[in-house]
């Protein structure tokens, strides 16, 4: 079937549909957020409309900076623990049966049906020392006695790679299924070990879907800010974190939709700096 | 598929689709609007079961009035929503429980109608601070129901009870209290100036309340968790897990009462007395009726209810209402209590909360 360009505004119709959904569904509430980051606040109130910086100049200081910092790295750490345990974990289920595939694949599309909520108090809880693992270590007599594992930087990073997992793995199954089988038969073929098959043809040849499922996660993992609060210090507060607290403890939505306009720019820079390097890599 | 597409009918047609669908949705609300009805906020979840339980049926047998019970959130979400909602005409709710800090927030804005007190006559048997009066001395809302934060402990892990505030900086606590997140909620700051600093008094000048931080630095090592939902800290507190820390009075005897191995102590120094108003919104068109049941909840057997059900303090005085002296206890305390500086977090709000979260996060 030849596909004939549109000739019409007609022919563009079917794009109607989408394209309205993200004018009022993206568009609208992101152009109200960037304009409320200029707003006046009022202290003691809500806010006036008006084109003013102080808003991002409050944001512009060492302990904002160290909260993005933390936030970034934090998402970073994330994404490459979810891509470390999901590329194998993936690969290893491609080469299952089809029945068991579907169970796995039923299993942790399950996950997802959990709430941020409900994720955060199960982990506090096997994280606890009254009731978590630590428990079972005693037990065995791995430990004298049990012990708090959270708050801390490892259950809030435990947390999210859990949340985050399912993700990882629904993005990178569809291009592992996809990708020939008679690449690794023939690196086998050739005297190289599963590993080494596993890390020299597989990886390289899932390079880009590895670098989106990367990207992916990490600005999932950025948005997060419910597990830094329950499983996390104050220190492990993310920076969207804060921007709960201004626009819903403080009702400083100026200050929060600064704030949040600035983490998304920063995000689309981060993500843009790394398709360009990508893209260099790809011309040497 | 192509002539479906050109004709322009088709699309109007979906939109005429989803007005009827709208208008259907709206439907039970028009009809509803023709009895005698109002929309009542509370926080959602113990006190919205509580109050559909005890208060609302008796209320709609006394006056007529049903009662659509609406679940707030707490902090200051519900008055965002009651603001945005008030700027395009609509109330989500008529006459919302507010926080104190909330209800001055609000009469920057005007939100709050200014309450007719000739028809609420029940108003006189309130204690003059939950009265919350607009700067030109008209009334913004009436006293709902008080509550008390105070120390709370897990009896299996302290067998005696603390007696002071002071217990929260005792070296010997190291990584034992789960305190409130924010410093619009929690409060310390005049826990502080209280315990420390002979009252809260003591904030009335940057220096005075630099000096509050300084001292309450020194608890953080002692702070395992900085909580801002109440479910997190309830379920450590019962478990041992974290076992000291601020909670909420009413709270605490309900899971004592249930079995659970947690008190409620009164330091000293006073527990915090925190208090919700009601209010009436400004988009409402329910004025009358509003009237009517913020003048049935301020009457002294209904706040005796109150506190016998729903375990919160009396706003009205304490020689008009019949609750013994064991029930007045449950509820409240003869200790002067910790009173909240409300006005900082309105003409201070932005400073505070800065240096309070490079206090915590910092």
């Amino acid at each position: 079937m030849k596909r004939e360009p549109p000739q019409s505004i007609a022919d563009y119709g079917p794009l109607f549909f989408p394209a309205g959904m993200l004018l009022i569904f993206f568009v609208v509430p992101f152009g109200t957020m960037i304009a409320v980051s200029f707003f006046q606040r009022q202290e003691g109130g809500f806010y006036t409309p008006a084109f003013v910086f102080t808003n991002y100049e409050r944001f512009l200081s060492a302990f904002f900076g160290g909260v993005l910092g933390f936030s970034l790295i934090l998402a970073v750490t994330v994404a490459i623990c979810c891509v470390v345990l999901a590329l194998p974990f993936t690969y290893l289920l491609s080469t299952l049966s089809r029945r068991l595939q579907v169970i796995w694949l039923v299993g942790l599309l399950s996950v997802l049906s959990l709430s941020e909520v409900i994720i955060g108090f199960a982990w506090s809880t096997l994280l606890s020392r009254t009731a978590g693992l630590s428990n079972l270590l005693v037990k065995v007599g791995l430990l004298d006695q049990p012990v708090a594992l959270f708050p801390s930087f490892g259950a809030v990073l435990t947390g999210m790679v859990y949340q985050a997992l399912p993700y990882t793995v629904l993005v990178l199954y569809p291009a592992i299924v996809r990708l020939d089988p008679t690449l690794m038969e023939a690196a086998r073929t050739l005297g190289s070990s599963p590993i080494r098959a596993f890390f020299n043809v597989l990886v390289p040849a899932l390079r880009n879907t590895i670098m989106a499922t990367l990207i992916m996660v990490f600005i999932f993992a950025l948005g997060s800010y419910l597990l830094p609060q329950i499983l996390g210090r104050p220190q492990h507060w993310t920076l969207s974190v804060l921007i709960t607290d201004q626009a819903i403890y403080q009702s400083n939505m100026p200050f929060a939709a600064a704030m949040a306009v600035f983490l998304v720019l920063v995000t689309l820079g981060l993500v843009a700096l790394t398709l360009l390097i990508g893209r260099k890599g790809e011309k040497a | 598929m192509d002539n479906i597409l050109k004709t322009g009918v088709s699309r109007r047609a979906v939109l005429g689709a989803g007005v009827m669908g709208a208008a259907v949705l709206a439907m039970p609300n028009i009809l509803r609007a023709q009895d005698k009805s109002l929309k009542v906020g509370v926080y959602g979840g113990y006190f919205k079961d509580s109050f559909d339980k005890n208060i609302f049926p008796e209320f709609t047998k006394a006056t007529g009035i049903a009662v659509e019970s609406v679940a707030e959130p707490t902090g200051e979400a519900w008055l965002v929503q009651l603001e945005q909602a008030a700027k395009a005409g609509a109330a989500p709710a008529d006459v919302s429980m507010m926080s104190q800090v909330a209800m001055l927030k609000g009469q920057t804005t005007k939100l709050w109608t200014p309450l007719d007190m000739a028809k609420i006559p029940n108003s006189k048997n309130l204690i003059d601070r939950f009265v919350n009066k607009y700067p030109d001395g008209s009334v913004a809302g009436i006293g709902a129901v008080s509550w008390y934060i105070t120390l709370v402990t897990n009896t299996d892990v302290y067998k005696e009870a603390p007696t002071s505030w002071a217990a929260f900086w005792d070296k010997a606590n190291a990584d034992k209290l789960g305190l409130l997140a924010l410093v619009s909620n929690s409060f310390l700051l005049e826990v502080t100036a209280k315990t420390f600093f002979g009252g809260t008094n003591a904030l009335d000048t940057e220096e005075g309340l630099l000096k509050a931080f300084d001292k309450l630095a020194e608890v953080k090592p002692n702070v395992r968790l900085w909580y801002r939902d109440e479910a997190q800290f309830e379920q450590s507190l019962k478990s041992g897990e974290i076992p000291m820390g601020q909670y909420y009075h009413d709270v605490t005897g309900l899971a004592a009462s249930e079995g659970h191995p947690v008190r409620s102590t009164f330091p000293k120094e006073g527990g915090v007395q925190d208090s919700g108003c009601w209010a009436l919104s400004r988009a409402s068109k329910k004025v009358d009726e509003a009237h009517t049941f913020i003048d049935y909840m301020s009457q002294p057997a209904i706040q005796a209810t109150l506190s016998r059900k729903v375990g919160t303090a009396p706003t009205v005085k304490r020689e008009l209402l019949d609750l013994s002296d064991k029930e007045f206890a449950a509820v409240s305390s003869d200790i002067e209590p910790v009173i909240p500086r409300y006005d900082l977090y309105t003409t201070k709000s932005d400073w505070l909360n800065q240096k309070w979260t490079e206090l915590i996060v910092g």
